[in-house]
């Protein structure tokens, strides 16, 4: 059984400077699908395309080509009226908490929207924002404050009670811990993990570094220019990666250790200096994309 | 989790309401007494009307343009032997309705427009935006001069044509501030959520714009008053009113009788008009105070008291071998009242030759501390105390020229963001050869350094990018490029600040490989200030680690990595995602609440 099904979808924009009409590819045939009670990461580098796949989820990209299932149900051409219906079950956590909270608004405003716009009475509200500054391990008190009066931590906190508000079924969490200290951002992620194990939530987790994503995916989709490169099991991809991109990615993610790094430095200038004979077994389990291989 | 929580939340301060943030600056405090006045004499207007409609016609013929203070008449009277006072309060009736129909006009016409604009684009805000272009491009006077002589005298025409006038100037503003916060995260959030876009409009959209768009009100009421007062001084009114610019003119016309009569109708346009602004441009203060100005600004430095920080190394001259050392510095920042210490004892050792990795947190004090080295500090800094030593020389016991030519010739710099380091306007090749040619270098010469230069960065066509401008470039050139740039001037120390952290992963490895490549060759001295304790790990021989301003822990990477003395850095190195770490298989159907450890080593 299958939450999300995104199937062979492209996004195009529109290129500057018209006359040829040049389009921007971001998206360029991705298929993957998220099970309930799963987490599934995007990784990839900047212009990969990760975001734009998880802003198509939400409704916020256009998509061009392709079909994206949720439940079942098509939900890419979705009119504003029907999208609305999906906002009890589709939720987001956005990058930078900075941007992402009114910074007008009290915590209490912020987490009551939603709420309010799904109908829901000001008092069940009001007890509704209790329960969810106690599930992200916030303090009763931090309802009556401004967004801006909490750290980068705070913040994503409150982004994170926000998207949980309605009992999701499936987060699309945007790079939610990248502007985040590192210990700040440990915190974060085992929050997430916390919140899952309780509530059976899932994930679409984009994130550009791969040391995250292990920790939180079960699956794990490598994207490189708008295409999938691979998509498998996280042990699988992270550990013994089919892609010559996926295994690039996983030796550039430097480790905190001297001794191991040095060795993967190795590692690295190894692989270049084959580059020339591209012995090593390529099996790529999508999207086949030869050309692409370094 | 509950240090976090505990450490960064804010104390409870009761937050001022808006009226009372308004007071407590002098000048608005000036606008609310003025504008308390006109709303005193409006009220008194009203009451006049009711109690004796005809006080303002009321001539006491014995006592033609008396002075001020005559028997009765406070403000003296007019040629005609009216009140001068009597009618000036009613008169506040009228200019004030004529200010209020323009405004209302105004608002009405430009606001909706403005947000439906903003936030719809499209054919809409074609439509509506060459529509205000059009009203904003005709002659606002001769459109009033031409509709009042056309139409008729009165207050009501003239003032509905003046507030659609005024409506571009509304619509302009809302458009502009509209367009800027649809694109704001929160409200793609709100979307998510399930608001509907007047729902959105109205609590998101609305809250941001109405700071400026209360200054804009009042600018507009005291051109509305101002316009409306013009129209009636040069008999362009509706003569059976009241007004202050009908007035105005009367004392003109009496100027040779009375020569005070004129004042009255135009002190109290001018107050008002004061009043308006005065108590605007608190208000706006005051709702920006509460919307928090912009939006991304990081929390305020957390206060920290001044004290004396005892000075941890003798002021010894440095050992040979440290190219750069810092010790006991002290970095803090003016505010209200006092200094915010933001460094407070920081102890850096830089030897020849090798990479110490300056690691901390946001608000750790690292980059100021680098800064500090660099001469770069923002001017309200103050070093307050310490000292920086650069090959054997306290710099700050030097004059101020002196240091920042040492600083100059001996340390380079590359930031952390690229792109934002270079400027748009020039081509690569003008901004790497510039800083030579300023040394001296000829321009041949400099061109042939800049290219071997690039070259050297791992740049395979130095001409081309020579030839670039910033944009076409991508930020992992960009990075060889500021690189190239800070190796033109052969210094022995190079500081980067996060210089991989805006970059791809596989773009950030070539970096460090080239950092490293680099001095091997040059033997350059690099002190590299990072968050990440995988580039530290990567590029650094010793490691500081820097806390609330102050190093807690100095060691060898090896050292550091492998037995980190200070709980910090085991903290720090706690939350390092662990290499062999993946999360526990997917279970489907499983139960929700199963008590199972959520990560497991996986090897």
């Amino acid at each position: 059984m299958t939450l999300l099904e995104i199937e062979d979808l492209v996004v195009r924009y529109p290129g500057r400077g018209g006359a040829r009409g040049r389009t921007f590819t971001a998206v360029d045939g991705v298929s993957l699908d998220v099970r309930p009670h799963e987490t599934v990461g995007l990784v990839g580098e900047s212009g990969s395309g990760k975001t734009t796949i998880g802003r198509a989820v939400l409704g916020l990209a256009p998509v061009t080509s392709g079909r994206i299932r949720y439940d079942g149900r098509e939900i890419h051409a979705l009119a504003r009226a029907g999208r609305r219906e999906l906002s009890s079950r589709i939720q987001v956590v956005f990058q930078d908490p900075y941007t992402s909270l009114n910074p007008a608004m009290t915590v209490e405003e912020i987490l009551v929207e939603p709420l309010r716009a799904a109908g829901w009475s000001r008092g069940a509200a009001r007890d509704r924002v209790v329960d969810l500054l106690e599930q992200v391990a916030l303090p009763r008190g931090a309802a009556d404050r401004y967004a801006r009066e909490f750290s980068g931590g705070q913040r994503q906190r409150v982004a994170i009670a926000r998207a949980l508000a309605l009992e999701p079924e499936l987060v699309v969490c945007d790079e939610p811990l990248s502007a985040l200290d590192l210990s700040t951002q440990d915190r974060v992620l085992q929050l997430l993990i916390d919140i899952q194990e309780r509530t059976g939530v899932a994930y679409l987790f984009v994130s550009h570094d791969i040391a995250l994503v292990r920790q939180i995916s079960h699956r794990v989709a490598v994207l490189q220019q708008g295409r999938l490169v691979e998509f498998g099991s996280c042990a699988q991809v992270t550990t013994t990666p089919a892609h010559t991109f996926t295994a690039d990615l996983l030796l550039a993610s430097p480790v905190a250790d001297p001794a191991r790094q040095r060795e993967r430095r190795a590692q690295r200038q190894a692989r270049r200096d084959r580059v020339t004979s591209p012995t090593s077994p390529i099996t790529v389990s999508h999207t086949p994309d030869p050309g692409r291989v370094p | 989790m509950s240090a976090e929580v505990v450490t960064a939340t804010p104390d409870l301060t009761t937050r001022p309401s808006t009226l009372r943030i308004i007071l407590r600056n002098p000048l608005s405090r000036t606008g609310v007494v003025l504008l308390g006045l006109v709303l005193i004499a409006l009220v008194a207007a009203v009451v006049i009307d009711w109690v004796a409609p005809d006080a303002a016609w009321k001539a006491d013929l014995y006592q033609l343009n008396a002075a001020p203070g005559t028997d009765g008449h406070l403000l003296g009277t007019d040629s005609g032997g009216r009140d001068v006072l009597v009618r000036l309060v009613v008169a506040t009736r009228a200019t004030m309705f004529a200010g209020v129909i323009a405004l209302v006009v105004a608002v009405l016409l430009g606001v909706p427009g403005g947000l439906i604009s903003g936030y719809y684009g499209g054919k809409v805000d074609l439509v509506l935006d060459w529509l205000s272009s059009l009203a904003m491009s005709l002659p606002s006077i001769v459109v009033l001069l031409a509709i009042i002589s056309s139409l008729g005298t009165s207050m009501w025409i003239s003032m509905t044509t003046l507030g659609c006038m005024m409506a571009p100037a509304v619509f302009r503003l809302l458009r502009a501030q509209v367009h800027a916060v649809r694109n704001e995260l929160y409200v793609d959030a709100a979307r998510v959520a399930g608001l509907s876009d007047a729902r959105i409009i109205s609590r998101h959209v609305l809250r941001v714009v109405r700071g400026p768009l209360v200054l804009m009100i009042s600018v507009l009421s005291g051109v509305a008053i101002t316009v409306q007062t013009g129209l009636d001084f040069l008999g362009l009114g509706d003569s059976t009113t009241i007004t202050w610019g009908g007035m105005l003119s009367e004392g003109f016309a009496a100027m040779t009788l009375n020569r005070v009569l004129f004042i009255w109708p135009g002190l109290a346009m001018a107050l008002t008009v004061a009043a308006f602004f005065l108590v605007a441009s608190g208000a706006r203060d005051a709702l920006q105070g509460i919307d928090g100005g912009s939006t991304t600004a990081p929390p305020a430095p957390e206060r920290i008291r001044l004290t004396k920080v005892p000075t941890s190394q003798s002021s010894a001259t440095p050992a040979e071998d440290e190219v750069l050392a810092v010790r006991g510095l002290v970095i803090g920042y003016p505010s209200g009242d006092g200094l915010v210490e933001v460094v407070h004892g920081a102890d850096l050792t830089l030897r020849k030759g090798r990479t110490l990795g300056l690691v901390g947190e946001s608000g750790s004090g690292k980059s100021q501390t680098a800064f500090a080295v660099l001469h770069l500090l923002p001017r309200q800094a103050r070093l307050s105390g310490g000292e920086i030593w650069l090959d054997g020389t306290d710099l700050l016991a030097l004059p101020r020229r002196e240091r920042e030519r040492r600083v100059r010739s001996a340390i380079a710099y590359v930031p952390q963001e690229p792109m934002s380091n270079l400027d748009p306007t020039f081509t690569i090749g003008y901004q790497l050869t510039e800083p030579l040619r300023a040394r001296g270098v000829g321009r041949k010469a400099a061109r042939e350094r800049a290219t071997a230069l690039l070259t050297r960065t791992g740049i395979r066509d130095p001409e081309r990018v020579m030839a670039s401008y910033p944009h076409q470039i991508s930020g992992g050139m960009a990075q060889r490029v500021l690189i190239a740039g800070a190796l033109s001037t052969d210094p022995h120390v190079l500081i980067a600040d996060e210089p991989t952290t805006a970059l791809d992963v596989t773009v950030q490895a070539e970096i460090l490989d080239l950092l490293r490549g680099l001095q091997a060759e040059f033997g350059m001295s690099i002190l590299l200030v990072s968050h990440d304790l995988g580039v530290i790990a990567d590029l650094c021989d010793d490691v500081a680690v820097m806390r609330e301003g102050q190093v807690v822990e100095a060691a060898t990477a090896e050292n550091f990595f492998a037995h980190p003395r200070h709980e910090y850095s085991r903290m720090l190195l706690a939350a390092v995602p662990a290499e062999h770490e993946v999360r526990a298989e997917y279970v489907a159907d499983r139960s929700v609440r199963q008590d199972a450890a959520p990560r497991e080593k996986h090897s």
